[in-house]
């Protein structure tokens, strides 16, 4: 457990006076404050520094035990048991910003000088709970399916269904399974990050598909028949004869599935990548010549 | 026929003991919608975490409500930017 010199988190010397502490720790929470900073884990952080910093620093008493004992925290439970001996503990209150979450989230150095978290608004509110955001990692396979998953969040298995179609960077929102409420307030909600990974052959750009096939010289000169994967299984084609070197062809309705619209697929556009045979034999040459020479 | 999930003003302010006429502020200033039922106020679910929101913003980081407005103004902008980033994100994976 490291010492947490609630000082410099404020940006305030040791002298400052209880005015100080209140300008720097405004300023502060006006600037981290998580309902000026969404989906920023960082300033999240910052903010439950600061609001531990200012719990102790803004309350007398623990700003002098925190004086007293802080760097030699460790002996600040026998100072506790000395003082609870000599005089009544006075209970008093400062008022810390609660950032729309619960009143838990103060350090384990907060913890072992002072125990429980903070005091919080110093009004009796209900609070909602702390929204959880968590990150569910997604091949593009897995996507194109409607699927159910298990989710383990703050010790919490939670089973969702993933709908075909989630998009990369999606975020989608589970209501009340973020954190207990504080006073009988509601929980908080849980909100899921869709991290879809990229495709070795197949390009996603919302619900179209983008792939490139390669096609042998022979079949393109004279057309033919193919069979290409997709997504959902292998699709014949019909390549028509003289077919050029990054002729584009779209299918419609076999790209990826519409984000909770059942049966409403994007298309799916191939690009022709035309191979040159390598390796030729002295007969092959011989025939490629001959054609030359006839056009 | 949908249904409405309307939340008693006056339950919300005596929980989170806040004056009634800060919602009726907000009210004037657009930033949420009251409906009234016989005399007495309500929002609507939806607009619980907006409320919430303001709440915060004005009772514990003291910021006015004109404050209130340009935060939620820039904060719709930074979101509608985050999402574009995300889409052009996934349209660069396209050349990559």
């Amino acid at each position: 457990m490291d010492f947490v010199d609630y000082y410099k988190i404020l940006g305030i010397d040791k002298t400052a006076s209880s005015a100080e502490i209140k300008n720097a720790y405004r300023k502060l929470a006006r600037k981290y404050h998580p309902d000026l900073n969404p989906n920023n884990q960082d300033a999240k952080a910052n903010f439950q520094r600061i609001n531990e910093a200012n719990e102790v620093l803004s309350d007398p008493v623990k700003r002098k035990k925190y004086d007293q004992y802080g760097k030699d925290w460790e002996h600040a439970e026998e100072f506790e048991k000395q003082r609870q001996q000599q005089a009544q503990w006075s209970g008093s209150r400062s008022s810390g910003y609660t950032g729309g979450s619960s009143q838990n989230d103060f350090s384990d150095f907060f913890e072992s000088m002072f125990g429980g978290g903070g005091t919080g608004r110093s009004r009796q509110t209900k609070f909602r709970g702390e929204d959880y955001t968590t990150e569910i990692h997604l091949n593009l396979v897995d996507a194109y399916k409607t699927h159910k998953q298990t989710l383990s969040v703050n010790g919490q298995n939670i089973r969702i269904t993933i709908p075909a179609g989630v998009e990369n960077g999606q975020i989608i929102k589970i209501t009340g399974h973020g954190g207990p409420g504080v006073n009988g307030g509601p929980n908080g909600d849980l909100y899921i990050t869709f991290s879809v990974a990229n495709h070795p052959s197949v390009k996603r750009l919302e619900n179209n598909l983008y792939t490139t096939v390669e096609l042998d010289l022979y079949t393109a000169v004279l057309g033919g028949e193919i069979t290409i994967d997709t997504l959902d299984g292998k699709v014949k084609l019909k390549v028509k004869p003289e077919t050029q070197n990054g002729t584009k062809v779209n299918l419609k309705g076999k790209g990826f599935p519409v984000y909770k619209s059942e049966g409403q697929f994007g298309d799916l556009q191939i690009t022709y990548s035309i191979k040159i045979p390598t390796n030729l034999t002295e007969k092959q040459k011989a025939l490629f010549e001959e054609l030359r020479k006839s056009r | 026929m949908q249904t409405e999930h309307l939340i008693a003003l006056d339950e919300f302010c005596a929980s989170n003991n806040i004056e009634l006429s800060f919602i009726n502020s907000l009210q004037q200033t657009g930033l949420i919608e009251i409906t009234t039922i016989q005399d007495s106020w309500f929002i609507d679910e939806d607009q619980l975490l907006l409320l919430e929101r303001f709440t915060r913003l004005y009772y514990e980081l003291d910021i006015n409500f004109e404050g209130i407005e340009t935060i939620t103004h820039l904060l719709q902008r930074v979101n509608a930017l985050q999402d574009e980033i995300t889409a052009l994100r996934n349209r660069l994976s396209l050349y990559e």
